[in-house]
């Protein structure tokens, strides 16, 4: 490791900006003859849209244009997509409907959009769209899966008799059933799992601008993958053909998903920015961004786990309803599909699993992969099982999971995924060993002689990330390859400028990359560009979500690297008249190894461009790309304990410690993977604690900003104390696994198992408020 | 509409502005100074934090008219030349940002719990006082850390100058 290299905790480089106020978001970014939008967006959770007058407001000052979803239609743009496609047990196909960026007919979810205002300015535009008026007709709304699945609901889509969307299968249910039969013990528990509202800090936002003399089209958008938005804007959305549209992410102020999706607004821009000739600018406001983004999670499931009299684990049966919302968003299917069944397994040897899941449309606002993407949801039901488990066979929640571990590897689970190296054991102790687990008994009493009720909660995560094998995603029906793109250039003067399909809205590529380059051909961090988020820039990529930029990105990086340092190695040994073989690369230096003969990179590079004295038939310049397809998912796993106490007469949690041990293979900058765990454990704690989208009876959202949205702040969280255990990932030369969304998956089941430790009941739901809190205490229904 | 005249980052300035134009807006449209950021509709998470007249204060909670006759200080106005101040010295060098959205609101916020504590902090008080000031991305844990080293730069500073 040099003092830039892999492992080294080097500051970033990209703070400069954003610390200096220079970063540059969308919202930043100002173009001559720039207008603003604002969306007419229906109050009603259902509706049909019978009317819409914008007379009133088209007479407005500054008021450019109305728009309807009936003129979309009209030029013949398509409607949204999911690019997953699942089989119904029964082998018919999902029930998709159809999702038109504005509603032409049917309003589904209150937020939807029915028309857009253009206008010189953004107060313009927000004052005439109070003006247009739209006449509805209300139907009765669905607000939610028990109220979708009753008989007799109101129907959503015509597509999708009683809002089902599809009934899904994984595993073998003879095998579960036979596995029950002869269980010693049952254990049966009923849980949901909450819904969310992601909330990056900065509200999403786009700028779209057509050049008509050149018959191109560029959007700024806030998006995690520029180019699949650019194939989806112009594919299937048919906006734009791809040759003339360039899509361009700059400075992105956090996703977690839910920026990956290519949404009705930005299509909006893109569209209208040709119909009316100007530049158009849309910025969401909170309250948009509450109503619009995807939401995540919103599961309700049935778990039964079968064990032996020696308390092993013989089966899983797992039942879940997930909602889906008003429409199917972009991955929203492989969600509480291949990212959760899948995982079902946790780091137990299970010999059988069955899980059925069926997915319902509800008047909601739709609902995709957030921070964890169906891992949090299978993390949460395995250890909040195994909890319980433990309390019914009266045995230490630890001793329990580790008599199931997993300990030898590869190991194929009955549900796809094939973990390919793990140590659960060390995660595991190291956390215990991180809390005195031993001596919490004598703690808890201390604190109950004070009034208080301590307890300790342990999560024993493991998830699938490094997304993702492209034939074996495509062959369970993802519509697209996941690999990752990467070009290397060197420059004639030695600088090295790193394309990558990877993007960075936070996760520190611009450091942690060049950090790759650092190690492999010894330049300087200050010497490397990495350059993401433009589609005129690089070639192409599938984005940045599913913790997969280093395990794929990085990987590509390698690749590429490897092909720079062949090149350079053949021209340093034609330079210098020694054989190729004997080429080393010392400190930045091509040497000729047991001599002093050398050439600096840069020495090589100029070579490389001059082209005065290459090897025969060699080609200028120095400059390789890669395209790397993963083998296999990575499999981050990790422990990770609790400890709090409830406070009985407020039933207010207050964490006394929090201790997390991860795996995640090679750590290429500590400092980043530990900021990493740190927002994802904000996050898991969140939702285990503060955090709920809550819609009423008539598919209201009621949680629709920050004052009723109750997000993590500094002063509801501790500080963490981190360690790591490392098994290297044998899927990829780097031997990483990622960590973006660890501390959100197994966080939450920590915090509960804690809880309910504490105040000595099981029954209790997410979030934890101390309202909640206090009724299951004192044995009220909250 | 109204003309506004203040003094921003030590220089005076003037804008014609609706009269309901907020302070924010001001300074991110008529100014271009586009460090200080929006985050959300209810003044609830501090990115758009700034110093009016040494204290700080939501911009998107006052209106630019009530500027007026104001000296304003925001992100893009604390360093010096090219030396950063310690607070944006001490994010940096403990990793207390991640996409940095927050940050302009979340340092600016900084600068002035440790200008009214004398210096004086812990992690509970710090925590505490963070509370107007919301990230997703860093769990907050690296962002107290900061403050706690800035504050000891800022204390080092002063008793230096």
């Amino acid at each position: 490791m040099g003092v830039e290299g892999i492992g080294a905790s080097v500051v970033r480089k990209e703070d400069k900006r954003f610390i200096t106020g220079k970063g540059r978001y969308v919202d930043d970014v100002k173009l001559t003859g720039m207008t603003f939008a604002q969306f007419v967006r229906s109050p009603h959770a259902h509706a049909k849209v019978k009317g819409i007058d914008s007379s009133a407001a088209m007479k407005m000052p500054g008021v450019i244009a109305v728009l309807t979803g009936q003129q979309i239609v009209d030029d013949k743009i398509g409607n949204l997509i999911c690019g997953w496609a699942i089989t119904s047990k029964d082998g018919s196909p999902m029930k998709m409907g159809a999702w038109p960026a504005m509603a032409p007919e049917t309003v589904r979810f209150v937020g939807q959009a029915v028309a857009v205002v253009i206008a010189e300015t953004k107060n313009q535009a927000r004052d005439a769209a109070e003006a247009v008026v739209v006449n509805y007709e209300e139907l009765p709304a669905v607000p939610d899966i028990r109220a979708a699945i009753k008989p007799g609901a109101p129907q959503l889509h015509p597509e999708a008799p009683g809002n089902i969307i599809f009934d899904w299968t994984l595993g073998d249910e003879a095998a579960v059933n036979a596995a029950f039969a002869k269980a010693a013990n049952v254990v049966t528990f009923e849980l949901a799992n909450n819904r969310l509202v992601p909330n990056a800090m900065e509200p999403r936002s786009a700028i779209a601008d057509y050049n008509d003399a050149e018959e191109h089209f560029t959007l700024y958008t806030t998006s995690q993958n520029p180019h699949v938005a650019r194939l989806v804007l112009s594919a299937f959305y048919n906006v734009a053909p791809e040759h003339k549209l360039r899509v361009i992410a700059p400075d992105v102020g956090g996703g977690f998903g839910s920026k990956i999706y290519i949404y009705p607004e930005e299509m909006v821009c893109l569209w209208a920015s040709r119909k009316v000739g100007r530049p158009i600018k849309w910025t969401a406001d909170r309250s948009e961004s509450f109503l619009t983004d995807m939401h995540g999670r919103d599961h309700i499931s049935k778990a039964e786990m079968a064990f032996d009299k020696d308390n092993k684990i013989l089966g899983l049966r797992v039942k879940t309803h997930s909602n889906f919302g008003a429409y199917m968003s972009l991955f929203s299917s492989a969600v509480p599909t291949y990212l959760y069944a899948t995982l079902l397994s946790g780091q137990y040897n299970i010999p059988a699993i069955f899980a059925e899941v069926i997915t319902v449309y509800t008047n909601t606002t739709p609902v995709d992969a957030y921070r964890g993407a169906g891992r949090p949801e299978a993390s949460y039901l395995i250890e909040r099982v195994m909890e319980t488990a433990a309390r019914q066979l009266k045995v230490d929640p630890t001793e329990l999971r580790k008599k199931n571990f997993i300990t030898q590897f590869p190991h194929q689970t009955p549900v796809i995924m094939a973990y390919d190296a793990g140590d659960f054991h060390a995660s595991l102790d190291a956390a215990k060993k991180a809390i005195d687990y031993e001596g919490f008994a004598a703690r808890k009493a201390k604190a109950k002689s004070e009034g208080k009720l301590r307890g300790i909660g342990v999560s024993c995560y493991i998830e699938a990330c490094g997304i993702a094998p492209s034939k074996a995603v495509g062959s369970l029906g993802a519509g697209v390859g996941l690999w990752e793109s990467a070009e290397i250039r060197v420059n004639p003067v030695g600088t090295i400028e790193v394309l990558t399909g990877s993007h960075s809205h936070g996760q520190s590529h611009e450091t942690t990359f060049a950090q790759l380059v650092s190690e492999r051909l010894g330049v300087p961090i200050s010497q490397v560009q990495i350059v993401h988020g433009d589609t005129d820039k690089v070639q192409f990529g599938m984005g940045t979500y599913g913790s997969r930029s280093l395990a794929v990105g990085g990987t590509a990086i390698v690749k590429a690297m490897e092909k720079v340092e062949a090149k350079a190695k053949k021209i340093a040994a034609h330079l210098l008249e020694a054989s190729e073989g004997d080429i080393v690369i010392e400190n930045g230096e091509f040497k000729v190894t047991g001599t002093d003969k050398s050439l600096a990179l840069p020495m090589v590079a100029l070579a490389a461009y001059t082209a005065h004295n290459l090897p025969e038939g060699m080609e200028p310049g120095l400059k390789e790309t890669a395209f790397y397809d993963p083998t296999n998912f990575t499999f981050p796993a990790g422990a990770y304990i609790c400890e709090l106490e409830v406070d009985p007469p407020t039933g207010k949690t207050t964490f006394v410690n929090f201790v997390a041990a991860d795996d995640f293979g090679r750590l290429i900058n500590p400092m980043i993977v530990e900021g990493q765990v740190h927002g994802g454990l904000a996050q898991g704690i969140g939702q285990a604690l503060l955090e709920g989208a809550v819609y009423d009876e008539n598919g209201q959202l009621v949680t629709a900003s920050f004052m009723d949205y109750t997000m993590p702040r500094a002063d509801d969280l501790p500080s963490f104390k981190l360690s790591h255990t490392t098994t290297l990932c044998p899927g990829n030369p780097l031997g990483v696994k990622g960590c973006g969304e660890a501390g959100a998956i197994g966080a939450s089941a920590a915090v509960i198992n804690a809880i309910t430790d504490a105040i000595g009941n099981n029954k209790l739901e997410m979030p934890a408020t101390p309202d909640r809190v206090w009724h299951v205490i004192n044995g009220k229904a909250a | 509409m109204s003309t506004v005249k203040l003094t921003v980052n030590g220089r005076a300035v003037s804008a014609d502005v609706e009269d309901r134009t907020l302070l924010v807006h001001l300074l991110r449209d008529n100014l271009n100074l586009t460090g200080t950021h929006v985050g959300c509709d209810t003044s609830q998470c501090g990115a758009c934090t700034v110093h009016v007249d040494g204290r700080a204060v939501k911009s998107c909670t006052m209106l630019a008219a009530q500027a007026a006759g104001s000296s304003v200080t925001t992100i893009e106005g604390i360093a010096k030349g090219d030396e950063l101040h310690p607070m944006q010295a001490a994010f940096r060098d403990n990793h207390g940002l991640q996409c940095g959205f927050c940050t302009p609101g979340m340092i600016m916020a900084s600068i002035d719990i440790v200008h009214r504590h004398g210096g004086k902090l812990d992690e509970e008080t710090v925590r505490h006082e963070l509370e107007g000031n919301i990230c997703r991305c860093t769990g907050y844990h690296n962002i107290v850390k900061a403050v706690l080293d800035a504050a000891g730069r800022m204390k080092v500073a002063q008793a230096a100058e």
